[in-house]
């Protein structure tokens, strides 16, 4: 699926993780700033990854400000940014949930 | 060469140093010849001067070692003060010796470094853009990190030499009768400073309020003061210490802090005449309410409250609840003020306080320790120095030193945003696991195997989830996932002595 415009979810409060996708080409690109991001950059990047995996999603830029968010919080607002970026906040994927 | 702690210490280090790899939390009964200050003898004028700079011309030489305290804290005016006049008059091969270094230091302390000024540091932590600096490898020499009590120890052996001593105080007379009680800048206790007025060759105070002659009480006493250095203002009083403290709100925190509590009214150690040391963390203050709670109820009394002392511990003193509060410094501004109402909060040295090298130190009679933590690992040992993400940020303390206590309680959350708490093994070991009893986090306890005593009279106690310290590691590793190492360089940036002078670890420069 191609993502149809910039869609934003999460705050920068701590614990929480602020996630912004946007149209890409090549592939899923990565702007990361994190606490932890020295322990666990690949771990927050890999669970993105999967959830743009679920819908489809190949082509991304993925913006991520962490604020050593769990993994469970990493994937909730990837969703949410997801539903919101294609624009299918009223249809959510059920199957995906 | 491994230590007892199973850290691997470069055997350069051990040789430039002079030291010995940690063995035992057992000090034994050495014989040990302390070094005295070289005096130069004065009589009867004043020893006020208006300008620090002369003061530096007649005491200060290059390659000198020059000390500090840090009771002025986050409000500290004297540091930068003194170190900026150090930097302009071009002085090279410092070493810096302070008690410890606040946020407030770090600025000057690097730009000292990076011109020369400054090549060898010893202290109880640093954090901060220094902390930053030092692990990315600012510093030619490993800084070395010691307890309160340690560095009681160091210098009165002279392995510490305080050429000079820069003491902030907030009143003194004009010959050096000087006291942390009175003052704009009141911070109660004097206790770090006083070792270094007992031992440094040159003793120069910085006040910024003369009083009349004989000032009393007098902590620091005119026997040891070479000059008195009057400036506008000593320090900030609104950021010594935190205003009121507040009991913490916070869920998780109380939980802890309840089960603590739980730790300590069950164990054999809670009975009349007990003693114990608290922290100044939200939850620490927390324990100190619960145990005020229990103790009324059980019409239990302490004999004494140790440490770094807060205003609830203050309110236990005024209750009765505890006979002596043992005073070494003031986190807050109740407990600053109190000192000077009360003969029975009782200031004491760092020596008296936590140094193992003496006729007996205050920890020594220490029932009960409530300490935290940045990292504990399945052997029990404790970081408190450097973060998750390996870089310096934080202090020994007397954290070693109150370690020794009969019951020894870390109170640490399991995980901390996405950093776990609990982990296979700590970054830094500061604190061996043989000084730790029972760790305490909000799903529940682990007891240190070799406390079979305490197994027993903890697993009765009714909703007190025991666990061992391996359980807890993976409740916390299932939470936040495993981290990837993290990477170092070969090259040491600092090394953490253990009380008794011997290496537990070093500190590796960050690879980033």
């Amino acid at each position: 699926m191609e993502i149809k415009k910039t869609a934003i979810a999460g705050t920068l409060e701590s614990s929480d993780v602020q996630i912004m996708l946007s149209k890409g080409t090549v592939g899923v690109e990565f702007d990361l700033v994190s606490d932890v991001a020295k322990q666990f950059a690949d771990d927050i990047k890999l669970t993105i990854k999967e959830t743009l995996g679920l819908y489809g999603i190949e082509n991304a830029v993925v913006k991520v400000v962490d604020k050593g968010a769990l993994d469970m919080v990493i994937k909730a607002r990837t969703l949410t940014a997801i539903q919101r970026a294609l624009d299918a906040v009223d249809q959510p994927n059920w199957e995906v949930l | 060469m491994k230590n007892k702690v199973n850290i691997d210490v470069p055997d350069a280090i051990l040789e430039q140093l002079d030291d010995s790899v940690f063995e035992s939390t057992n000090y034994g009964n050495p014989e040990i010849q302390r070094v005295g200050p070289k005096v130069r003898a004065t009589t009867g004028e004043s020893k006020v001067q208006s300008s620090i700079d002369d003061v530096l011309s007649n005491t200060l030489k290059d390659g000198m070692t020059i000390s500090f305290h840090h009771h002025f804290r986050e409000g500290d005016f004297v540091f930068n003060k003194v170190m900026r006049k150090i930097i302009d008059m071009d002085y090279q091969n410092l070493t810096l010796a302070p008690s410890s270094l606040t946020n407030v230091m770090n600025d000057i302390v690097i730009e000292a470094i990076k011109k020369g000024v400054v090549t060898n540091i010893t202290s109880s932590g640093m954090r901060g853009t220094l902390g930053d600096a030092v692990s990315h490898g600012i510093l030619k020499n490993p800084v070395i990190f010691r307890s309160h009590g340690a560095r009681a120890r160091a210098i009165e052996s002279g392995e510490i030499k305080i050429d000079v001593a820069f003491l902030g105080v907030p009143n003194s007379d004009e010959m050096g009768n000087a006291n942390g009680m009175n003052g704009d800048a009141a911070f109660g206790s004097l206790g770090y400073a006083l070792i270094d007025a007992q031992y440094a060759d040159k003793l120069v105070l910085i006040t910024d309020t003369i009083m009349p002659y004989p000032n009393t009480p007098a902590s620091i006493k005119q026997t040891q003061v070479d000059y008195v250095v009057k400036v506008d203002k000593v320090g900030d009083p609104d950021k010594i210490g935190s205003g009121a403290t507040r009991f913490t709100k916070d869920p998780k925190e109380l939980k802890i802090a309840k089960t603590v509590n739980d730790v300590i009214v069950n164990s054999k150690y809670f009975k009349n005449d007990f003693s114990f040391q608290t922290g100044s963390g939200g939850a620490a203050l927390a324990v100190t309410r619960f145990l005020r709670e229990a103790m009324v109820a059980q019409n239990i009394k302490a004999s004494f409250a140790l440490g770094g002392i807060t205003k609830p511990t203050v309110d236990l003193l005024n209750e009765g609840l505890v006979n002596r509060v043992m005073d070494v410094q003031d986190f807050d501004k109740g407990a600053a003020s109190s000192m000077k109402l009360s003969p029975n909060q009782q200031e004491i040295d760092a020596s008296w306080y936590a140094d193992p090298a003496n006729k007996g130190a205050m920890v020594d009679k220490l029932d009960v320790a409530i300490l935290s933590a940045l990292e504990v690992d399945t052997n029990f040992n404790v970081n408190v120095m450097s973060g998750s993400d390996g870089v310096i940020r934080g202090a020994i303390g007397g954290h070693q030193d109150a370690a020794t206590a009969k019951l020894t309680i870390i109170s640490a959350p399991l995980v901390r945003g996405r950093i776990a708490t609990i982990v296979p093994k700590v970054n830094t070991v500061i604190t061996p696991g043989d000084s730790i009893d029972v760790v305490v986090t909000e799903v529940g306890i682990a007891i240190n195997p070799k406390r079979t005593d305490l197994v027993e009279q903890l697993k009765q106690v009714p909703g007190l989830p025991i666990y061992s310290i391996e359980e807890l590691q993976q409740k916390a590793e299932k939470i936040v996932g495993q981290p990837a190492p993290l990477k170092f360089t070969d090259r040491v940036v600092a090394v953490a002595e253990y009380r008794d002078g011997s290496v537990i670890d070093v500190i590796k420069e960050v690879a980033d």
